[in-house]
């Protein structure tokens, strides 16, 4: 079954846009992440400029964290509170972002340094990560899951001014660490081009001490805001966003989310971050080698940009 | 002075004996005409490419050339102009990274040939290059001149990228003569294949000679839906944009009333 994709201007097939949905969406759900690594990748290979890849996929993450952040609003393991602290950091980070793309397009150094910063920041996140969970795994094997935040531990963190209370991540920090990290991740998410939230969970869990459930829904929450921009931002500047392969995307992507949320709710939580470590050091191993292997054809076509 | 007046008789006589026989073979005048079926092929929303039928007429054929098959057509199917950049990845402290580039201006974004035999048997490479024709020997204009030998080794990788991808293609053995003088072409156009006006062109030769060539125009159109998506996604950005959005978010909730799991 064909369908023509109207921006793209290109035919694809319904059924392989809908399982790329549903398999991103279905790790989306899981562990709480926007999915616009890995949905961005897998449409390139699948023919689609990147241009629109890029774009319907932020537009795809909308529906996908949408229903996910819902699913569990409802379940109560989504702190609003908290999320809203780090979408206004965010949103400052994100304008800072546009400003540093802008210098490093003029430098001539952009793809460079966002292959790098893509392989670093995903290779350091994902190795911390497993390295963590698989220590817990071990430790719990057989007893109860021990929680990340043991009581009367305290860091410097701690000591800050502002404080503010998170009743759901059952939290009581400075509103400064948390303002700051919005604002990292939302400045990295605007140069990468993605929402960021392989970076915002592991930094919520280690940084934070937020509980690993919560940090699920609340990245989701974050994700909407974001990719719901980004979606805007693309089809005004690009006009990249092709709606037919959005709806196919998306549909696939909210059948898969909520079957993910269902089974994020039965894992425990050093298990979910033990497959997030595993699915952000798989995504760094294939960028690192595209990077470093030999391609076949050295060779390669590109549009000129519109502008 | 006679026996040289002599000669220049002799030579004149020789001349026009030979001007005589080339005009005995003259005095067929082959010409093509083609005829496309519809004037715009459009795209609706199952469109995974097509055949084009291109039909075509070949009149004042010598019966026994005809006879011998030393008629050769070749139909082709050029797509709009388009700028391309082609890039080359080059290692760096170990990493392969994209360093030279170079663009060509008036790149055909599709070109489709169909040919009555393989193109390597119809006639040399030197006519293909002064005719620019086939996936070969069309012309590619660098829009930076300079490095003959760069821009030779961009050209290359462009039309082989292009051929890959099947946007380029040839169909050899595409053109069948039904009778001594009706002619069809087929032409696979890929599901790729980029709107705007395209140009059929069909050459005639015969035994190897370039005779004439004749060409049609064709549009490819989107169909209403997916014309006036593209044209609101132009046009009105901003709620298109915001259109998108909202559609993401009311599928995200419906989609919890669907598939709910919890």
């Amino acid at each position: 079954m064909g369908i023509y994709l109207p921006i793209a201007e290109i035919s694809a097939n319904i059924i392989v846009l809908l399982a790329m949905g549903g398999a991103v969406g279905f790790l989306s759900g899981m562990l709480g992440i926007g999915g616009g690594f890995l949905i961005t990748p897998l449409l390139i290979f699948y023919n689609i400029p990147p241009a629109i890849a890029v774009a319907t996929g932020a537009n795809q993450v909308v529906a996908a964290s949408f229903t996910g952040a819902l699913a569990h609003f409802k379940r109560g393991t989504l702190d609003i509170k908290l999320g809203m602290v780090l979408l206004v950091g965010g949103i400052l980070g994100s304008g800072l972002g546009v400003y540093v793309y802008a210098i490093l397009r003029h430098l001539g150094l952009l793809d460079l340094l966002v292959s790098l910063l893509y392989v670093f920041l995903l290779g350091a996140v994902g190795t911390l990560m497993l390295i963590e969970s698989a220590r817990t795994l071990r430790r719990a094997k057989g007893g109860i899951s021990p929680e990340l935040r043991r009581p009367g531990q305290h860091n410097w963190i701690h000591k800050l001014p502002l404080k503010m209370r998170f009743r759901t991540s059952k939290l009581f920090v400075s509103v400064i660490p948390v303002l700051g990290l919005g604002a990292i991740i939302g400045l990295l998410a605007s140069i990468l081009g993605v929402g960021g939230s392989f970076i915002m969970v592991p930094a919520m869990i280690y940084l934070l001490k937020v509980p690993t459930k919560v940090v699920v829904g609340t990245s989701l929450f974050q994700v909407v805001f974001v990719s719901a921009f980004n979606t805007v931002v693309h089809a005004m500047a690009n006009q990249t966003v092709d709606v037919m392969l959005g709806l196919l995307l998306m549909i696939g992507s909210v059948a898969g989310a909520q079957y993910g949320a269902r089974v994020g709710q039965k894992l425990r939580g050093e298990q979910l971050r033990g497959l997030l470590a595993l699915l952000v050091l798989a995504v760094a191993i294939r960028l690192a080698l595209d990077l470093f292997v030999r391609p076949t054809d050295l060779f390669s076509l590109y549009l000129p940009e519109a502008s | 002075m006679n026996a040289r007046r002599l000669l220049l008789t002799g030579l004149m006589l020789a001349f026009s004996f030979i001007g005589g026989a080339a005009w005995a073979q003259e005095s067929y005048h082959e010409s093509i005409e083609i005829g496309l079926n519809a004037d715009r092929i459009t795209i609706t929303s199952g469109f995974r490419g097509t055949n084009l039928t291109i039909f075509g007429a070949l009149d004042g054929a010598d019966p026994q050339l005809a006879r011998e098959g030393r008629y050769d057509v070749i139909v082709v199917l050029q797509g709009p102009p388009q700028t391309l950049i082609v890039r080359r990845k080059t290692r760096i402290l170990g990493m392969w990274i994209n360093v030279q580039s170079k663009s060509f201006r008036n790149v055909p974004a599709s070109y489709t040939e169909a040919s009555t035999r393989a193109p390597q048997d119809i006639t040399s490479p030197k006519t293909y290059r002064e005719l620019a024709l086939g996936p070969d020997y069309i012309y590619l204009e660098p829009v930076i001149k300079n490095d003959p030998e760069e821009v030779k080794e961009f050209t290359k990788a462009l039309r082989t990228l292009k051929k890959t991808s099947a946007l380029y293609s040839v169909n050899a053995g595409g053109v069948e003569f039904l009778s001594s003088t009706l002619f069809r072409a087929t032409l696979p156009l890929p599901p790729d294949i980029p709107v705007g006006t395209h140009i059929a062109r069909a050459y005639l030769f015969r035994s190897g000679q370039f005779v004439m060539q004749k060409s049609a125009q064709l549009e490819i159109v989107k169909s209403d839906f997916e014309r006036s998506v593209y044209e609101t996604a132009h046009d009105h950005s901003f709620y298109y944009g915001v259109f998108c959005v909202l559609l993401a978010m009311g599928i995200g909730w419906g989609g919890r009333f669907v598939f709910r799991r919890d």
